[in-house]
Parts: C-alpha cells; structure tokens; sequence
C-alpha cells in the first residue's frame, strides 16, 4: 500500500501531542515523588523496554492512588467537582430551555440571528466572562450595591467565594453548549403534534409536557453532557469565583501540580478525571450510534 | 407568528444574562474612579495606561505571536486530518486515528495542559515560546478539523471526479475545485484555532517557562488581585477584537452559502 503524506503527517502529529503524552501521564500516576527536577522518580524508564516493565508492573507503585482513598481531600473534592457540576448544568438547562424554544418559536427570519447573539459571548475570553462575574457578585459588588441602594437588604449577601458563585460561573459560560442542541432538535418539530394536543383539550402547560418535551429529549441529553463534562474538569472557574476552600478536582489538581509539585500525585487525579469522564461520553457515543442505526 | 409573551419573557433574559456582565466590564473600562460601583465620570485613562504597562503589551505580543503561529501550523495539520479522514474510508489505524483526532475536543483543559508539559520534560525542550505555540497547536487542530470535517461531508465528491474525468492530475483537481469549496471552512477553522489560542489561559500555563507570559496568564495574575478598571479596560480591547474576528467568520461562512 502507498503511504500518503495526508494521512501519514497528521497520523504522526496526533500520535506525537496526544497519544504519548497520554501513555506519560499514565506512566506517572504509579510513580513516585521525589525532590528532583522533574519531581519525580520514574516507573518505567523508556530504555528498558517491555520484559523488564513486566517485572515492574508486579511492583507498581499504587501508592498515588491509595493515597486517594485515604485522603478525603481527593475524594470530597471528586464529589463536591461532580455536585457542582450538576447543580451547574440543571441551572443552565433552567435557562436554555425557555431559551432555545423561544428562538425556535421565533419567525424565522429572525432565528438566526437570535441564535448568533446566543453564541457570539462563547467566543469572547472565557477569563474576561468569569472576571465579570467577580464584579456583580463581590460583597461590595454591583448586585449588592443595587439591592442595597434600593434598600432591599441591609448587609450584603454572600454571592461571591463560595458555591452559589461558582454555579452561577458555570451556568454563565456553558449556557450556549445547552441552547444549540436543543434549539437544533426544536427546531426539527412538527408543532402540529402541539396544537392537535391543544385542540384536543390539553392545556398550554400539558401540551407542552407531554408532547413537545418528550421529543426533545435527545438534544437535552447531548447539551447536559456538553455542559457537565467540561464543567466537571473546571479550574478557572473555581478558582476566580469560588473560596479558596472550595474543592473542585481541577483545582486540587493544579495546587498538586504547581503548589505541592506533587507531580505524580497530579497526575494520578488526571487518570481519575479521565476515567469519570469516559463515562458520559461512551453514553454519548451510544446514542449517536443508535440514531444511526435508527 | 406571534410569539407569546412567555417566550419573549425567556429571550429577553436569556440574552440579558449573557450580555449584562460584559457590558458590564465594557462600560466600567471608561470608568474615571478606581471603585466598581462608584461611577466617576467619562475617561479614558485606563486605555492610556494599557499602552504605558510594559508587562502587558509584551504580554500581549507574546500571545498574538502564539496564536498566529500555532493557527496556520493547526491549520494545515488540521485541514489535512479531515481530509485523510473523508477521503481514505479505510486504512491501517482508522479508528486510532478519528479517536485522537476528536477526543481532545472533549478533554479537560488541566489535562491537554499537565500532558503536554510531561511531554516537553520527557523530551528535554527548553518551556517557551515554541512549546507553548505547540501545546496550542495541539489542542486547536482537533477544532479545525472538526470545521473542515463537516464542511467535507457536504461536499459532493462528483464536482473533483469530474475535473479528473476531464484530465486534471489528481493535485490540480483538489487544487482547483475541492480548495475553492471548502476554503471558507479552512478560514472559519483558522479564525477559531486563533480566538481559542488568544484565549487560553490553562494550556498555556502548563507549558511556558521562563520569559513566554501570554496575555491571558498576566491578566489572571491581576483578576486574582481584584477587579481594577486597568483589566476592564483590557478586556474590552479584547472583546471588541474578538467580537469583529467573529464578524469576518460569520461573513465569509454567509457569504459562502449564498454564493
């Protein structure tokens, strides 16, 4: 078979800047920390080749992981990364929702620039979006500035280092992931299905519910994994918005990294994410191979 | 159609909540107190100063050098990704090749970053300006190769057999009517790779050593200070820079469905 440069020069590249550092990353996770430049006492070393990382792999340094489980640390910050990413996505599903039927509702000739106003914040910097919320919410921020001026409070309300913030972070920069999948399935329906449930006596509400929602549920599962996988692995976000006390794994992995130089440690908590993540997207996968085959 | 009143309800503060907070930042970049809330009059002095701050004009050269650099390498790597993958339906490593080729569209930022920094260490490269411009390279390929992908899946092939019918070597005949067809795309993927690389503060953190600061990592070392009207001030530059890149995509992909 010829050997074609197309596919050869990519072939290369991806193996070189995404396979491999895969393979080092995962070679990290069992080795041990040490107080050297890099900080860490290899594995496996690349010379010695596969009988003898056989023997090793015997002897693996599971240490890493078992420090995992005995550290809450890691696994309150995995739990609380997972509950905040949830709470995250279901506000912004609160939002989008009413969103993207309303554009879908839109006349036409209007949707598609409704659309583009959706998505065009996307592509300002996701910090400078974050960095606007410390703004609003600080305690001597915008929102409680108004509130107060209004006299509707008399202290402020704590809406900035802490959990509420960071959901609120969340919601702001992952809404257009949600709004276009499921403005892409609205969009396809038929609304005569909507108005025949109408004419046959079911209110506005119940029309909606039970015809119009259930059709969408395929948009709604690809925009919660759209939102929740990467709100999952979030630093910026916790970091800018939440209390230093908050745990998100993204950020226990970068004070591992760049405070502790805990390298092997970060590294292992990379695995952990990576193997949590594969989770909704082999879900994802699933579906897309059944509307295929459907 | 009328839309009923909930529904303009909902668009109303849909897009209320994306806009506010930016407007936000934009109005309070004019802003002549130092405060967040006190409003103290029209001025423009921030502006001024960005030009006066050393460390963040370098800041920003060093990122829009990255992101030139690592667009056009994406880019073509990316374009041809695409195309291996849309032409050649089967060969050694196929499936090897889609799954590296898209994952990285889904992987966390802290992860792409933490490995390709283990990389450069494996390999003993001096952290810089280069491994950075890689890392970007890295990560924005997969997006150009997404936008490039789709753009192939509509192409109908007959256009480019046709030429060939007629004689053209297969070079000329990509060269010739499949290049013209999918440019928009490759520009659009281009424009994307560039605004997400300008952007990057993870990535970029991992892999710069000593000397490469990017614009977005000198920003964060001051939001972590607090809000001042000298970052506002910033971001609206950058906004608006981004905003008007946004326009020349949505423009060549429009003017190309048109035509």
């Amino acid at each position: 078979m010829k050997i074609r440069p197309v596919i050869l020069i990519p072939f290369l590249w991806l193996a070189l800047f995404f396979l491999v550092p895969l393979t080092i990353v995962v070679r990290l996770a069992f080795s041990e920390s040490a107080q050297a430049r890099p900080p860490y006492r290899p594995a496996f070393a690349w010379a010695e080749g596969w009988p003898v990382w056989l023997e090793k792999a015997k002897s693996l340094s599971l240490g890493n992981f078992e420090a995992m489980l005995e550290e809450t640390l890691y696994i309150d910050a995995l739990l609380s990364s997972a509950g905040l990413a949830a709470t995250g996505t279901a506000l912004v599903l609160l939002i989008a929702y009413p969103l993207a039927y309303a554009i879908a509702r839109a006349p036409r000739d209007r949707r598609v620039l409704l659309l583009t106003l959706v998505v065009v914040p996307f592509w300002t910097s996701f910090l400078i979006r974050i960095y606007a919320w410390i703004a609003l919410l600080k305690p001597e921020g915008l929102i409680n500035y108004a509130l107060k001026s209004f006299g509707l409070i008399d202290a402020p309300l704590p809406l900035f280092g802490n959990h509420l913030a960071i959901v609120i972070g969340i919601a702001y920069s992952y809404l257009p992931f949600m709004v276009l999948p499921l403005y892409a399935t609205l969009e396809k329906l038929d609304w005569s299905l909507e108005e025949a449930a109408r004419d046959l006596g079911a209110t506005r509400l119940r029309a909606f519910w039970r015809v119009t929602f259930p059709q969408t549920l395929r948009g709604l599962i690809v925009g919660i994994l759209l939102v929740f996988v990467p709100a999952l692995g979030e630093f910026i976000i916790p970091d800018l918005l939440g209390g230093s006390d908050t745990l998100m794994i993204g950020k226990v992995m970068w004070s591992e990294f760049f405070g502790n130089r805990d390298w092997p440690m970060a590294a292992a908590l990379a695995m952990l994410l990576l193997c949590l993540l594969a989770i909704p997207l082999v879900i994802l996968r699933m579906l897309e191979d059944r509307r295929e085959t459907a | 159609m009328r839309m009923s009143r909930f529904n303009i309800v909902s668009l109303v503060f849909g897009i209320a909540f994306l806009y506010l907070p930016i407007l936000i930042v934009m109005i309070y970049s004019f802003n002549a107190s130092k405060l967040v809330t006190v409003w103290g009059g029209f001025s423009t002095q921030w502006y001024r100063g960005l030009l006066a701050n050393k460390p963040l004009m370098d800041a920003a050269f060093v990122s829009l050098r990255v992101a030139l650099a690592s667009a056009l390498g994406a880019t073509i790597i990316g374009t041809m990704a695409a195309l291996a993958l849309r032409r050649h339906r089967r060969f050694v490593g196929r499936g090897l090749f889609a799954f590296m080729l898209f994952v990285p569209l889904v992987l966390p930022e802290i992860m792409t970053g933490l490995s390709l920094l283990l990389l450069f260490v494996a390999l003993d490269w001096d952290r810089g300006f280069w491994t950075i411009t890689l890392a970007h390279m890295a990560f924005t390929t997969s997006f150009v190769a997404f936008i490039v992908d789709a753009r192939l899946a509509d192409l109908d092939p007959s256009y480019e057999e046709a030429a060939r019918d007629l004689g053209a070597s297969p070079l000329s005949a990509f060269m010739r009517v499949t290049l013209p067809m999918i440019l928009p795309a490759i520009a659009a993927g281009c424009l994307l790779a560039f605004t997400l690389s300008l952007d990057d503060l993870v990535i970029a953190s991992f892999t710069s050593g000593p000397g490469a600061t990017t614009l977005p990592m000198r920003l964060y070392g001051q939001m972590r200070l607090g809000v001042t009207p000298e970052i506002n001030a910033a971001s609206t530059v950058l906004i608006v820079s981004v905003t008007l890149i946004v326009i020349v995509v949505a423009w060549l992909t429009r003017r190309h469905r048109q035509a």
